[in-house]
């Protein structure tokens, strides 16, 4: 590893998950800085150790695990899915039908260890029946293929009310604990406030400990998928699938996985999704949830792991921060004189005949509602980076890694 | 059953459940293939799966009702006209005015895609709908904008047919919908759309100006768009005009256009009537428990799955040819 950079004289260290020094440096920095974050011990971002803050956080890794499916199927292996919510509410209900216990809605009340690997196992069976289909039909008749698998699903998870709960009010799902098997006392649980090993922890932060760790677990599974022979055959399908299929790979078969595990992801985010909310109506899994793990992938930089993950963090963590802006401007406009309060006026309505884009409050002010800017920033973000800067993030980011390596040169 | 028969005979004379499903499909159909014509359209003519097209409809229902009941455009400046004139002017004006965000949309956001991944494509549009939809739906607010329509809930009554004033209005209107657009592509301009669907670069090399080829087929989509929107907001579908789901309402006209085929304006108009039918039959005749509420909605849906599974490019749709 040490010389020159990017001279590889072997095809493992050409294949490296970390080609260069730096890489591993700053991944092992990140994640001691993720492990470190509950604790609220590093200057500047402690306030990352609040409780929604980290609830945040937690929604930023199940969402990365469901894009990373998504990613999968649509960044590697070149196939639109619009579909993605669907797999995710079947993970979801596999979830519910085996961990919950017995309840007013159906329930077997089994562990975590059962339901969570079966949420991805039944969305991946599903995935692959589906299959013979999406593979039959291809190019843009698959998006609406996919689109018609939301509606459907979302037919039937509004009608399936023993095991849904219906649209009025959901279900309750099971809750992030490790039993052996269906005892009372569970051996590890992640939500209730206590102490691992001397370290008092509160109960978002257990649950950012546990959903992280799944999330770098998936991450690690599909940034190997990507560098082996599947990932391979997934990337020639994408890029050209008659030629893939005169080079020997198996279109049909690669499809085939390529939603599989594309789903298996995406049940498994769903089911930890649900059991992160804790009561779902079946409304939840349409065609807005698909669109935003699409955003995700497209805002972070189709068919990169890192893209996707930055992608997640930005798409989730961006309503957020618009909320906190528009009430911060709301402030700065009730108050201030002078520009920034006019300019603050002109962005914010506090209040009935109060000109704004936005407003504080939904149903009275005029200007959109914040969860309605959310989503035309959404809208407006996929079409800017699309016409952009297709690579996303990452793109952004590959850009100015490239200006400092070949400073002063600019090639 | 009979009992039956006899008080749906004084309703309509020789009406029963075939010929409201029949009257029902019908209706919808027409709305189905306008919005099916219009996406095949700029698909055809542009390359872009318009995933925008509910979203437009929707905000041109919008710009009629605002039209018609707020600003009064154009009986402000016609006082004394009847109510029908005036309402005319109004669908026609909002049907300009569509036209000109139709072709702004295309020139802002979709001339720059040009020869770009159909997929990267599709999903600007989608980016484009989510905004849209948005906005219009904040300008609509919670509760429905009436259309202003002078019709009102009356009937017609051909045979055992009862048509609702509105569905007669509809159905000429997407007569002549279809003639005009027959008409068009007769014309200089939609010879030079047919080349311009037929190859971009060569119908550039012929000195076609296909810029403008792509605004002109924006244009119409919109305006189809917009008088869908304006049907889907009256009377028979939704009395009490366009409210936040009109939007949604042509996500259900998406299996028209694949069951038609993407790339065809006789399999859009088909393929609309055909899912009409479908949901409407579905309606009348499957009422089963254990069913649930919504399955007419999904009709669509299913056809369209149980049709591709047949003739992976529609019934119309051209197979595409692919080499390596």
């Amino acid at each position: 590893m040490r010389g020159r950079p990017l001279l590889y004289t072997s095809y493992e260290s050409d294949q490296a998950v970390m080609n260069t020094g730096t890489k591993r440096v700053m991944l092992g920095l990140f994640l001691v800085v993720l492990a470190l974050v509950p604790l609220a011990i590093i200057p500047g971002i402690g306030f990352l150790a609040q409780s929604d803050w980290l609830r945040l956080l937690s929604e930023v890794a199940i969402f990365a695990i469901g894009a990373l499916g998504l990613n999968i199927l649509t960044g590697l292996a070149g196939q639109v899915s619009l579909g993605h919510a669907f797999f995710m509410g079947v993970g979801a209900y596999t979830a519910a039908f085996l961990g919950a216990g017995p309840g007013p809605f159906l329930g077997l009340g089994l562990p975590i260890w059962i339901w969570l690997p079966a949420a991805g196992i039944v969305a991946a069976l599903i995935g692959v029946a589906i299959g013979p289909t999406a593979v039959r039909v291809r190019g843009l008749y698959l998006a609406f293929v996919t689109l018609g698998l939301v509606f459907v699903g979302e037919y039937v998870f509004r009608n399936w009310t023993s095991l849904t709960g219906g649209s009025q009010s959901g279900r309750t799902f099971p809750r992030f604990a490790v039993r052996a098997w269906k005892e009372e006392q569970p051996i590890v649980e992640f939500f209730t406030d206590g102490s691992w090993f001397g370290i008092a922890l509160s109960g978002e932060a257990k649950t950012f400990y546990f959903v992280t760790i799944l999330a770098v677990i998936f991450v690690v599974l599909a940034k190997n998928l990507q560098r082996s022979r599947v990932g391979r055959a997934f990337a020639s399908i994408r890029d050209r699938d008659i030629a893939a299929e005169i080079m020997g790979v198996n279109e049909f078969r690669y499809k085939l996985t390529a939603f599989g595990i594309s789903s298996f992801y995406a049940g498994v985010s769903g089911a930890l999704f649900a059991v992160f909310v804790g009561r779902v109506i079946p409304e939840q899994w349409n065609l807005f949830l698909s669109v935003e793990i699409i955003a995700i992938i497209l805002i972070g930089g189709a068919g990169v792991v890192t893209g996707t993950i930055l992608g997640s963090i930005f798409v989730i963590v961006l309503p957020r921060i618009v909320e906190d802006f528009t009430n911060w401007t709301a402030g700065v406009a009730s108050e201030g004189t002078g520009l920034f309060a006019w300019l603050a006026d002109f962005f914010v309505s506090t209040g009935l005949g109060d000109f704004g884009i936005v407003n504080t409050q939904a149903g009275v002010a005029p200007g959109l509602s914040i969860a309605q800017f959310n989503q035309v920033l959404y809208g407006l973000l996929i079409i800017g980076f699309l016409i952009f800067e297709p690579l996303g993030l990452y793109g952004i980011w590959l850009r100015i890694r490239n200006y400092w390596k070949g400073w002063p040169f600019t090639y | 059953m009979t009992s039956d028969l006899v008080i749906l005979a004084q309703v309509a004379p020789g009406s029963n459940q075939f010929t409201e499903m029949f009257v029902e499909g019908l209706s919808l159909g027409t709305i189905y293939a306008l919005l099916a014509v219009g996406f095949v359209i700029i698909f055809k003519a542009t390359q872009v799966i318009n995933f925008a097209h509910g979203a437009i409809a929707a905000l041109g229902a919008f710009v009629v009702a605002s039209f018609a009941t707020i600003l009064d455009i154009p009986g402000r400046w016609i006082p004394g006209a009847p109510a029908w004139v005036g309402w005319f002017g109004t669908v026609i004006l909002a049907m300009l005015a569509m036209a000109l965000i139709g072709m702004g949309i295309e020139r802002a956001f979709l001339r720059p895609m040009v020869g770009e991944e159909l997929f990267a494509v599709a999903i600007v549009t989608l980016g484009i709908d989510i905004v849209i939809r948005n906005i219009t739906n904040d300008f609509i607010g919670q509760f429905p904008r009436p259309m202003g329509d002078p019709f009102g809930i009356q009937f017609l009554q051909i045979g055992p047919l009862s048509f609702a004033h509105t569905e007669v209005l509809q159905i000429v209107v997407a007569l002549i919908a279809v003639g005009a657009i027959t008409m068009f592509f007769r014309s200089r301009m939609g010879i030079a759309m047919r080349a311009t669907a037929f190859d971009q670069e060569a119908a550039r090399a012929q000195g076609i100006n296909v810029g403008r080829v792509f605004s002109i087929s924006w244009a119409i989509g919109a305006i189809l768009a917009t008088l869908a929107g304006v049907f889907i907001s009256m009377f028979p579908r939704r009395a009490t005009g366009v409210d936040q789901a009109t939007a949604f309402f042509a996500f259900r006209a998406f299996p028209a256009i694949i069951i038609g085929g993407l790339d065809s304006i006789i399999g859009g108009i088909v393929g609309g009537l055909l899912v009409g039918f479908a949901e409407s039959a579905a309606t009348v005749y499957v009422t089963f428990d254990f069913l649930g509420s919504g399955f007419a909605g999904i009709v669509p849906y299913l056809l369209m799955l149980v049709v591709l599974i047949v003739r992976p490019h529609g019934i119309f749709g051209t197979e595409e040819i692919r080499r390596v």
